[in-house]
């Protein structure tokens, strides 16, 4: 008995292929991080060991408020997008469907139906109308263009985990006269927490990501660290540009460490 | 975390609190604005010079036209500027503001796209021509076959910069017409010859300085002072001038009509037009720039590269694009996506 | 049903719409909104360098389809768009269903392993996709281009004498694709596989059923959610891939978003881009529409 669900755990095959994902999608990390300790400026050709690239990123002004700029844009955004995509969420599998539903479905994922190009160019005249009437050019429109973008990619995971999901145990909580708040803090949200998370990641790395849509609303100033190298890109990525993706990576790493450690020992 | 936090919330605010003390935004090229040039502004003036990127003429364009950027200059490539001057965007600038407006070199003081140069000040300069390596072909490298009728060394190793308007040009000027042109004939020929020329292309990129100097690409069209380099890196890579006709091109600086930092931007233009200054933004990005005297100041391996000096023989065949009609940018982008299906 | 329950249902019913406002109100500002303006450009006169003239047209839904020579000015079928289109299509195809393909097996493993090995690999799978985009695909460049990694290992390895000439054609597209959007699939497959309750599995296999049957009757109906906001999430972005086309493509061959991004760029054809904006817009809505149908229906079945 215990033996035989073993092996399905373990369906043939499948250890090899998630190992080999694991392999490719490690290789251009590596590469990259290799290259940002190469002593020549390219980052095809090696020609010796360096430190230098690092503190010199860290020292070119543009690049540092453009990767801090992307982080709070990022993390502010994800945030947003994970919480009111959990909301629509809630609200859109648990109930019979309807016309309605399809039609918020489809607004939902709206942000992944148009090329960036499309929605940059129509948030370029939008937002700029706003700016001339306002006069405020902060970097409230990028994370509103951000947290709007990344809804889809937070609400799908979440949408995926909460279908099918069992609703006894949340009429079971309302049965023993648990308030709505304690349904949803004791019962729901526990549920929901692993798409939520799953949610909440994919959002921040979309954000991460953005050129296109940037590019179009930034305001001076404004530059995020993929607005700013996409500009360089006659002039191809610099070994300074890897040192600085390298020390994010460390930093990703480190900062997710301490929170796998963190959960293991309340564990 | 006192220090976070402020950084945090100087972000957040954007540009509008701070551009009251001192401040100036420069919308310039990606990887085009030296970083020196701007420290020593700063010790000059106390004035702290912020660069937005961009990576294409249009996009600018479309960005100062929808407004409330918050930018000071911007520096349109010269078939732009007239553009930016119809539409009201660039302000006319005053001279007696600019008391270093005399170093701009004669042969680009009264230049097409700005005579007298009320609205521009000359930032970088240089030419579109063909990157080659000596190891792959040692024939001719003057001329635009080298990617419009290829030898059979270099068949499936071109590359070509995806630069809709130079790229037409060149082919323009190959089948002996001009840039801009309506002439169907002409623009008919052209296409035909991108068109039969197109398999033996490697591809269509950017990114050819690394490219070239790694020898992933043994030939493309490129920008003379990326060839450079390029050629610092790997002394196979040679630089050709197509007798055929080559576009020219400069970017320079203009004043945006709705400027905030006024006064500061006129201090950064003149700034710019000092000799010395000059030289550090040539020095950076390895172009030639428009203020006499500058020469002295510049770094010793430019001074007499020939990617950056045109050749006599071939500096009649340099043109300056011109700003394409409307029915001639139609005729363009129909080329340009049968090329690209 | 007892009272409280039925209390429940009505005021998930009321709550629902409530719920999704934040949604709704925030994509009405900051993506869907903002789009009625390309609809509404669509109809308009492209301007002479660039945005649009106020002038009623349809001369761009025309150009859509028919395309008039520019030398002779005769009409024929627009096939520079069909073929873009197609290509588009198809590479967008492919990459879904090789993401599904590597990342079912991949979401299965993560979703089997002890828990906390599982958040580790979760960990593992996104880490890579903190590096920007644009870095990414240029390190991939660096793996297929004809003198880098790959090509060196096989050529010292001697498997093959010749090195191979993957970068810049669609092959390296899809690679590229599939590398990028591969976490999009992984993600939400693991989402819907973690739900489920192995004991399911050991209950098919104690009542004698085939592999085969225990993956049709069991595994696929609860694990259909995940595959289908998996596709999602990789299809319709790979459609208006923009970025890697262009790196490992070399740009030889368009894809949809390249061709839009040139009517907004240096083809000062927004009307033309719009239009087009909006025909990818409904083919993807229809496609969206007639998916999620096919895959609610099926689950009737089971």
């Amino acid at each position: 008995m215990f033996n035989r669900s073993f092996s399905i755990s373990r369906l043939p095959g499948f250890t090899t292929i998630a190992i080999l994902v694991f392999v490719m999608l490690y290789l251009p990390i590596a590469m990259l991080v290799v290259f940002s300790f190469n002593s020549g400026t390219s980052v095809a050709i090696w020609e010796g060991f360096t430190l230098e690239w690092y503190p010199r990123a860290w020292a070119n002004e543009q690049v540092k408020d453009a990767t801090i700029r992307s982080l709070i844009i990022a993390s502010t955004a994800s945030v947003i997008a994970t919480i009111v995509a959990t909301m629509a969420a809630l609200a859109t599998t648990r109930r019979k469907q309807t016309r309605g539903q399809t039609f918020v479905y489809i607004l939902i994922n709206q942000p992944l139906m148009v090329p960036e190009i499309v929605t940059a160019v129509a948030l370029l005249i939008f937002f700029a109308s706003i700016k001339v009437a306002t006069g405020y050019q902060g970097l409230g429109y990028l994370i509103t263009a951000h947290a709007a973008f990344c809804i889809p990619f937070a609400y799908l995971p979440i949408r995926a985990r909460l279908e099918g999901m069992d609703l006894t145990l949340e009429t079971a909580a309302a049965d023993l006269y648990a308030t709505p708040w304690q349904t949803f803090r004791y019962v729901t949200l526990p549920l929901v927490m692993p798409g939520a998370i799953a949610g909440l990641m994919l959002a921040f790395v979309t954000s991460l990501d953005d050129v296109v849509i940037t590019l179009f609303v930034k305001s001076a100033g404004q530059d995020t660290l993929p607005t700013y190298m996409l500009a360089q890109i006659r002039r191809a990525v610099t070994t300074e540009v890897n040192a600085i993706s390298t020390l994010l990576l460390g930093l990703t790493v480190i900062m997710l460490t301490a929170f796998f450690l963190l959960t293991r020992k309340r564990n | 975390m006192k220090k976070m936090l402020t950084a945090v919330a100087v972000l957040l605010a954007g540009t509008t609190l701070a551009s009251a003390e001192g401040e100036l935004q420069l919308f310039n090229w990606g990887d085009y604005t030296s970083p020196e040039l701007l420290a020593k502004f700063e010790a000059e003036t106390g004035i702290k010079v912020t660069v937005t990127d961009y990576d294409s003429n249009d996009t600018a364009l479309a960005k100062i036209e929808a407004g409330g950027g918050g930018y000071d200059l911007v520096v349109p490539s010269a078939n732009y500027v007239p553009i930016y001057v119809e539409k009201g965007l660039i302000q006319k600038l005053d001279l007696s503001k600019l008391s270093n407006h005399g170093n701009i070199a004669p042969e680009w003081m009264d230049v097409t796209w700005d005579p007298g140069r009320t609205f521009t000040i000359p930032w970088q300069w240089g030419s579109t021509g063909i990157a080659v390596n000596s190891d792959a072909y040692s024939g001719d490298i003057n001329t635009s076959a080298i990617f419009l009728d290829p030898p059979p060394e270099l068949v499936g190793k071109v590359n070509v910069a995806p630069e809709m308007n130079d790229i037409l040009s060149l082919a323009l000027m190959y089948v002996g017409g001009e840039a801009c042109t309506e002439d169907t004939e002409v623009l008919k020929k052209a296409r035909d010859v991108l068109v039969a020329a197109k398999p033996s292309w490697l591809s269509m990129d950017y990114g050819m300085t690394e490219k070239l100097a790694a020898n992933d690409v043994v030939a493309s069209t490129y920008w003379n002072g990326a060839v450079f380099r390029a050629r610092l890196k790997n002394d196979k890579v040679k630089y050709g001038y197509p007798k055929e006709g080559f576009p020219l091109w400069m970017d320079s600086v203009a004043l945006l009509s709705d400027a905030k930092n006024v006064e500061e931007a006129y201090k950064f233009l003149d700034f710019i037009m000092v000799p010395e200054n000059a030289a550090m933004v040539s020095a950076f990005a390895r172009y030639a720039n428009g203020i006499s005297g500058s020469d002295a100041f510049m770094p010793e391996d430019m001074k007499d590269a020939p990617e950056i000096l045109i050749p006599d023989e071939f500096k009649s065949a340099g043109h300056f694009l011109p700003t394409c009609s409307a029915k001639a940018q139609e005729y363009y982008t129909a080329i340009w996506t049968e090329l690209q299906k | 049903m007892s009272t409280d329950s039925d209390r429940l249902e009505r005021q998930r019913n009321r709550n629902g719409w409530l719920l999704s406002t934040p949604a709704l109100v925030l994509l009405a500002f900051g993506a869907t909104g903002p789009l009625l303006i390309m609809f509404v450009y669509s109809f308009l006169e492209p301007g002479k360098y660039g945005n649009v003239i106020w002038e009623f047209s349809t001369k761009a839904w025309f150009n859509v389809f028919v395309q008039r020579d520019i030398f002779d000015g005769t009409l024929s079928p627009a096939d520079a768009h069909l073929t873009i289109l197609w290509r588009s299509v198809k590479l967008s195809l492919m990459t879904t269903i090789f993401t599904f393909i590597v990342g079912f097996p991949t979401a299965w493993f993560i979703a089997t392993r002890p828990p906390r090995m599982r958040t580790l690999l979760l960990f593992l799978i996104t880490i890579p996709f903190w590096t920007n985009l644009l870095i990414r695909t240029f390190a991939i460049n660096q793996i297929i281009r004809n003198e880098g990694l790959l090509n060196t290992l096989l050529l010292k390895l001697g498997i093959i004498n010749e090195p191979l000439l993957i970068i810049y054609s669609d092959f390296a597209v899809f690679i590229g694709m599939t590398y990028v959007y591969l976490p999009l699939m992984v993600l939400p497959l693991f989402a819907s596989i973690d739900r489920f309750d192995m004991r399911l599995v050991e209950a098919g296999y104690d009542l004698y059923a085939s592999r085969w049957q225990v993956l049709k009757r069991v595994i696929v109906p609860i694990v259909k959610p995940g595959i289908i906001s998996g596709s999602i999430l990789v299809f319709i972005p790979s459609l208006g891939a923009y970025v890697t086309p262009r790196i490992l493509g070399g740009g030889r061959n368009m894809m949809i978003g390249n061709f839009i991004e040139l009517q907004f760029g240096q083809g000062r054809n927004w009307p033309l881009g719009a239009a087009l904006s909006v025909i990818l817009l409904l083919i993807v809505a229809v496609a969206l529409v007639v998916y999620v149908r096919f895959a609610n229906r099926g689950d009737s079945n089971v």
